[in-house]
């Protein structure tokens, strides 16, 4: 058996451009229930706060809040808040947006990081972005504080943390 | 363990290309005639399918199991989608052992088949959607970010350089130049990639393997069947596949247990306890350079730590110790996802044939493996081939 000759070349950009071909640019629209530990979550960010859960069983207080511990699989025990500070984990500079498009020389860099959350079991981190810092000065085991949209002005999302500083 | 012995007897493939003309369904057809005629059978003879194909986002068509129906031959016949993200490549091939080795069929024709290209302007938007769409998507990530992520804490927890991480990508692009399907293999040197652009650092554009179109296809038999089509046959020996935590930012980042656990499953089976010993040819998923290394660790290769070192001293060259990804991978040959897998799969096959052309290892190897990664960066899908 020989593998040698096989099909298909592959389109240049030029071929491309004259190949028929239909275009969607679809508009679909979703709207996700948060559900009862996630909704839990949300709340809490409304006022401030990072909330997490406790397992009994496995003596874990886990993030972001659940309400089943997916480890003992068992519904968890209780919902309490953690720290706004944690470490970070590990991080990235990144220079391109989420479409791949590039950001330009004038804008700040993306620097999306892992954070363990303070008062939260070992290891139990979060995705989020550090800002008020120098790329080149981000390092892991950094310790960072959630930066917080004004009261009014929080939604129940994520971004009611607008990013993680230095501290 | 009850299971019936179930060999590859056939295998096809296309080139692998950033945009193809052909449909998936035209991709998928033409994989798997190749697969059939190589096997010297007819889509008559093939009683069970199973297809292997990414996110729907991708080509835009909802239900594309349904889609590629006709071009991987499955009108009228058992016919099945299976899905494991970025690990559906190497997945499939076991979904189809599952369907021989169970004795519900003889014949099964798997077939893996991606079109990327279809998603405008980029197919790196539709990664968006795989992200919690409640606590992450709002943050507007990038796949990419997550493998910086897990690149710079497998760097930090053992003091590797970028130099280091970079090494695969030379060793892949140019193990490329040799494989027929190849969409990017380049002479590349170590500067080359250490000097591209920086999309994420510590990630550079050569880091990273390309999105494809492309398709790849393997007829699987029964022991009765397969020795009465080949004198050659490679046996499926092991399989293993196991997924972690969605939670992915909870885990720790440096080592990927969830393709250990897939890795034990499989050798268990194929009765291998020393796998830095036995195994004598990998094909680890590479759709970055460092996850070569994250995987030959979690695949028990080598010592934790110790796989940039190996690659280094040429250990997983062709002619190392244990050659890794002599198809070139997906730094090389390019990443059609599902496709990428069973390119691996294939890559493993033709070695133990010694049919490998140009890229064959030297050592008349009999033992292989070839693995896939993917979902939130929490599965792994192992397969052990043994001639």
């Amino acid at each position: 058996m020989k593998i040698e000759n096989v099909p298909m070349k592959g389109l240049s950009s030029e071929e491309y451009e004259k190949t028929l071909k239909i275009s969607w640019n679809p508009n679909l629209q979703y709207a996700w229930d948060n559900g009862i530990g996630i909704g839990k979550y949300l709340h809490a960010l409304k006022e401030g706060k990072i909330l997490a859960s406790y397992c009994e069983k496995c003596n874990r207080i886990i993030l972001p809040a659940r309400a089943f511990c997916e480890m003992c699989w068992r519904p968890t025990d209780a919902y309490l808040p953690v720290q706004d500070t944690g470490i970070v984990n590990t991080f990235a500079i990144c220079h391109v947006n989420w479409d791949a498009s590039r950001l330009k020389p004038n804008e700040p860099r993306h620097i999306p990081a892992v954070i363990e959350i303070d008062g939260a079991s070992p290891g139990q981190g979060i995705l989020h972005l550090l800002g008020n810092v120098e790329p080149s000065k981000v390092k892991i085991g950094m310790k960072v504080k959630a930066v917080w949209k004004p009261a009014e002005e929080r939604t129940g999302s994520i971004t009611d943390i607008l990013f993680f500083e230095p501290y | 363990m009850g299971f019936r012995k179930v060999a590859i007897v056939g295998a096809g493939i296309t080139k692998f290309v950033r945009r193809a003309q052909e449909t998936g369904p035209e991709m998928s057809y033409l994989a798997s005639k190749m697969a059939l005629d190589q096997a010297g059978l007819k889509l008559k003879d093939v009683e069970m399918i199973t297809l292997g194909s990414a996110p729907d986002a991708f080509d835009g068509v909802h239900m594309k199991g349904e889609y590629l129906l006709s071009g991987a031959g499955g009108n009228n016949k058992s016919y099945i989608r299976n899905f494991v993200g970025g690990g559906t490549g190497v997945f499939a091939p076991i979904h189809g052992w599952m369907h021989v080795a169970s004795g519900a069929c003889d014949v099964c024709l798997v077939v893996c088949s991606e079109k990327m290209s279809s998603c405008h302007p980029h197919p790196q938007g539709a990664f968006l959607t795989i992200f919690d769409h409640t606590t992450e998507q709002p943050l507007k990530p990038t796949l990419i970010w997550i493998f910086a992520l897990e690149m710079r804490r497998y760097m930090e927890t053992y003091g590797l350089s970028k130099a280091d991480i970079a090494r695969v990508a030379v060793k892949n692009k140019n193990n490329a130049l040799d494989h027929p399907s190849a969409q990017v293999a380049e002479a590349v040197t170590l500067d080359d990639v250490l000097n591209s652009e920086v999309l994420a650092e510590p990630v550079h554009r050569l880091d990273i393997s390309p999105a494809s179109d492309g398709a790849a296809a393997v007829v699987l038999a029964s022991e009765e069947v397969a020795k009465r089509l080949t004198d050659k046959p490679v046996w499926i020996d092991g399989v293993g596949w196991n997924l972690d935590t969605a939670y992915w930012a909870t885990k720790d980042l440096y080592y990927p247990r969830y393709v250990e656990k897939a890795a034990r499953m499989a050798y268990e089976m194929a009765g291998i306890t020393e796998p830095h010993k036995e195994i004598q040819v990998a094909e680890p998923y590479d759709p970055f350079d460092y996850k070569e290394l994250h995987h030959m660790e979690g695949l028990l290769l080598c010592e934790r730590g110790e796989a940039a070192r190996l690659t280094a001293e040429g250990f997983t060259a062709r002619t190392g110790n244990l050659p890794t990804c002599p198809s070139g991978g997906a730094l090389g040959v390019g990443n059609p996802i599902a496709a990428t897998g069973l390119m691996k799969v294939i890559e493993i096959f033709l070695q133990l044939r010694e049919e490998a052309g140009k890229r064959q290892i030297p050592g008349k190897p009999r033992v292989g493996v070839a693995q896939a990664w993917g979902d939130l960066m929490q599965v792994g899908t192992v397969i052990v081939l043994r001639r």
